[in-house]
């Protein structure tokens, strides 16, 4: 079940690794390793393993890159069950050809193409994409779930319809959980049709405050796009707005959207930046109210970057070895807006000179939450808020 | 009274004023039952909450008795997620009214719980905005209470519940702390709480402020009601809707049974002899929706509608939906008593359902008439009797579990909106494994270690939890005590 390993996770040495095909497998190693009191780290293809913090011990390295596999493709109902080590580029060749999509893209370093990683990664990191704007975050999209406890039981929430509030939504609290609550094996989502057209209008922004300014006047306009996204560089940058839908009504809305943003507006293809991470060795994760995010692109310094949806006042901040004053002086001013700025990735001397999540309401709820499921904290001890 | 809810009682009225206190039976009677009225327990006493300090106190003090309470909003669920408790205090929040802001540039409003839902989307029309959750009650029934059960609506087909509006909650948990969940930005770090909150029934603690996303008025609405010879028709056409790739703003079906009823209430004039009617609701921006209709149109036509009637302005609209909405009471009118029944089922499986139930219906000589959701494939059937006959209600139930079975056996769920409360406690091992419910209840004892939130719901055993955090009162609170 398990053999010896020299990997590390997150500079963390590995001492077992495993690699599960089967959710009973994950049973019967997670069954194992309670009773062997090992701390177990899971990974997809590991392109987010060094999110968060790094874990205090890594016993076990669960690969699920062997558990892989479209369980079932209910076109008709636009629902697909699915094994969590699947590449999410397996999931879009999949529903491609029904005409269908995961309306979630993913920006992700070392991946190319709109979806990098895999479902389960994708649940347990919960990477926001160009497409939240209209579709939300994995939570939105999630209906159904298949979990290993920390003690081997496996649960299911959730099912395979869209509509359905029987039980706890253990799916949502799983989301974004840093594999610190359980092992997903299996998930379920929603699918949308693919759009028969898409367009992008972009235009250039010389402010935060203009930035602000044109994301509020789409929020009021009849546009419905599906991403408002900005390319900050410095002191300037460029807003693009996705506009998708049936081919005949493209034009009116596109044309609409040159005329609001003004300027240097334009009808153009998509931005290069659109699926690509921000640069930089320490990458920030903010959220503010939507009017809030002018004041955080202020307060940055010239030599970040930032990324991400100006219409919901989420962006990724990329940056070169900052200091621990800048992030908390970014945070004070994401307060400030009702936000929060974390860090996602970052080198050992910023982890460690800065608390990477920053407050946490209602940590003290989290951490019973975390006490419930995994009392010996054995499942990715100490990567999530708090030291979770 | 016990002991213990006695001290509670006069801990309150100490500390909120006799007023905000209900104590006597005549008027305890009142709060007895929500909008399952068949079940009805007498509280042993009702806060009225006026803000959340006195549903802090009030829950406060039930942590420190081990009494158990229950929140109620407007009282119109349809599961007994409000039913209260015999021993216990029922906390109200239904004068919790303020809408605190209304802010059209960040797109939120920030309301009290009890902010009826149809008054969040009125204080933001002026805006051009409104709250997109629209359940059939929207015009009694409570944010709180949406909050509690993730209410959906005709609209969530496109739209979405109330989970993907919410976008924060202050709450009083078990023990009275006041803690916040969420807030005007998009994501916050560490678990999402306000996620597992949403839709927990009420048995996680009770929220005292809601900040809800807010939604553009799309430009172009258009609806028609298209009549087919039986629902197999109906259903293919929703099929080929959306298997085109469209996403309505709703699709809702009614069998002819259904219509007969609505015709009998409110003579909205669906087209006569019809065995099965759509409502289909396309909206977006106008030259989008145009397009989209008109082939929502042909796929009606090319699955055998005789009819389709265009609503040519708003009052036409209001006039094709006045059917619709009216159709659970208008059941009154064709049967002394009903059972509305909310199962989900993938909505390829419509026909073979919806063959089943009719013969299930002959078989047992239950009427029962269909009024759904058909593009989420929520089904409400309305099973209907008299029950002055003997045995009568027995046997509607009986049909009534036996389409809950037809739903679990096609894949789908016992319940898809009016949430599980009291009303399907005993059906949640239908649907769930013993460690399925034990994981979920890992989320209950995390937040209410005492088992004292709306005790007695959504789980049909309640688990016992290891850690009671509240040592000093460990010797009170433990659970075997309670129950």
């Amino acid at each position: 079940m398990l053999t010896e390993s020299s990997d590390a996770v997150d500079g963390v040495p590995v001492r077992y690794a495993a690699r599960p095909t089967s959710t009973s497998d994950v049973a019967d190693v997670l069954r194992h390793t309670a009773a062997e009191n090992l701390a177990v780290v899971a990974r997809g293809s590991g392109s987010k393993l060094s999110w968060g913090r790094p874990p205090e011990r890594a016993d076990v390295l669960l690969d699920l890159s062997g558990l892989t596999g479209i369980v079932d493709h209910a076109a008709g109902d636009l629902v697909l069950r699915v094994r969590a080590g699947t590449p999410m580029s397996t999931v879009v060749d999949t529903l491609a050809p029904a005409g269908q999509r995961l309306a979630l893209a993913t920006r992700l370093a070392g991946q190319r193409g709109p979806l990098g990683g895999t479902v389960g990664g994708t649940i347990a990191a919960n990477p926001p994409g160009p497409l939240r704007y209209a579709y939300g975050m994995v939570r939105d999209l999630l209906i159904g779930v298949t979990v290993v406890r920390a003690d081997g039981a496996v649960a299911h929430s959730g099912g395979a319809v869209v509509k359905n509030v029987a039980g706890y939504d253990l799916g949502k609290l799983l989301c974004g959980s840093l594999g610190t609550l359980g092992i997903v094996t299996e998930a379920v989502f929603r699918l949308h049709p693919t759009p028969e057209s898409t367009a992008v209008v972009a235009k250039t922004v010389g402010s935060g405050d203009e930035a602000t300014r044109l994301a509020v006047a789409i929020r009021h306009s009849q546009v419905a796009p599906s991403g408002v996204e900005l390319n900050w560089t410095g002191s300037g940058g460029t807003i693009a707005v996705l506009v998708e839908g049936v081919a005949g009504g493209i034009e009116a809305r596109t044309d609409a959207l040159v005329g609001l943003l003004g300027g240097d507006a334009e009808i153009t293809a998509l931005p290069d930046w659109w699926h690509e991470p921000v640069a930089g060795n320490t990458i920030l994760r903010a959220a503010v109210a939507p009017t809030g995010l002018g004041a955080l692109l202020d307060a940055m310094p010239d030599s970040a970057v930032a990324r991400g949806c100006a219409g919901l006042g989420t962006v990724h901040i990329g940056l070169i070895n900052p200091s621990a004053d800048l992030i908390v002086t970014l945070r004070k001013v994401a307060q400030a807006h009702d936000g929060t700025v974390w860090v996602e990735q970052a080198p050992a001397a910023v982890r460690q000179a800065v608390d990477s999540f920053g407050p946490v309401p209602a940590l003290s709820l989290m951490r019973r939450v975390k006490r419930q499921f995994d009392p010996d904290r054995r499942l990715s001890p100490g990567r999530f808020v708090g030291g979770i | 009274m016990t002991p213990r809810l006695s001290a509670v009682g006069q801990t309150l009225r100490d500390r909120l004023g006799a007023q905000r206190i209900v104590d006597d039976p005549t008027e305890l009677e009142t709060y007895a039952c929500d909008g399952l009225a068949n079940i009805r327990v007498r509280p042993g006493l009702v806060v009225l909450a006026e803000n959340a300090a006195d549903v802090a106190a009030a829950v406060g003090a039930c942590a420190d008795a081990g009494v158990p309470f229950v929140a109620r909003g407007s009282g119109t669920g349809l599961s007994g997620g409000a039913l209260p408790h015999a021993e216990g205090v029922l906390i109200v929040t239904a004068r919790m009214r303020k809408i605190v802001a209304v802010d059209p540039d960040d797109g939120c409003a920030v309301v009290q719980p009890g902010v009826i839902n149809l008054d969040v989307t009125r204080a933001a029309a002026p805006y051009g905005l409104h709250y997109a959750p629209d359940p059939s009650s929207q015009q009694i029934c409570s944010i709180g209470g949406n909050v509690a059960e993730n209410s959906g609506g005709a609209h969530c087909l496109k739209y979405g519940f109330t989970a993907h509006h919410v976008t924060g909650c202050s709450v009083v948990t078990p023990d009275g702390e006041q803690v916040r969940l969420g807030g005007r930005a998009a994501e916050y770090p560490g678990y999402d709480l306000l996620g597992a909150f949403i839709g927990s029934e009420g048995t996680l603690g009770i929220t005292t402020e809601v900040t809800v996303r807010l939604t553009r008025d799309a430009e172009s609405v258009r609806t028609l009601l298209a009549g087919f010879e039986s629902t197999d028709d109906a259903g293919a056409a929703v099929s080929a809707i959306i298997g085109d790739g469209v996403v309505p703003a709703a699709i809702e079906m009614m069998d002819a049974l259904a219509i007969e009823a609505a015709e009998a209430a409110v003579g909205c004039g669906y087209p006569a002899g019809a065995g099965a009617v759509l409502v289909v609701e396309i909206d977006g921006p106008l030259a989008e929706v145009e397009h989209t209709f008109a082939a929502v149109q042909e796929h009606c036509r090319a699955c055998g509608a005789f009819e389709i009637r265009v609503a040519a302005d708003d009052n036409e609209r209001t006039l094709i939906w006045r059917g619709r909405k009216s159709a659970f009471a208008a059941v009154g009118r064709i049967s002394p008593n009903y059972i509305v029944q909310d199962g989900v089922i993938p909505r390829t499986a419509l026909p073979e359902v919806l063959r089943a139930m009719t013969e299930l219906s002959a078989a047992s000589g239950v009427r029962v008439a269909n009024v759904f959701h058909a593009g989420d494939g929520n089904l409400h059937p309305l099973v209907l009797f008299d029950g002055r006959v003997e045995g009568a209600e027995e046997r509607a139930e009986e049909v009534s579990g036996a389409i809950l079975d037809l739903c679990i056996a096609h894949g789908g769920s016992i319940t898809g909106e009016h949430g599980v409360g009291v009303d399907k406690a005993k059906h949640m091992p239908r649907m769930f494994t013993d460690d399925d419910l034990d994981t979920m209840q890992l989320v209950r004892c995390a937040f209410d270690p005492a088992g004292i939130c709306n005790p007695g719901k959504v789980f049909p055993t309640p688990r016992l939890c290891g850690e009671v955090p509240r040592v000093h009162h460990a010797e009170e609170t433990t659970p075997a005590e309670i129950f």
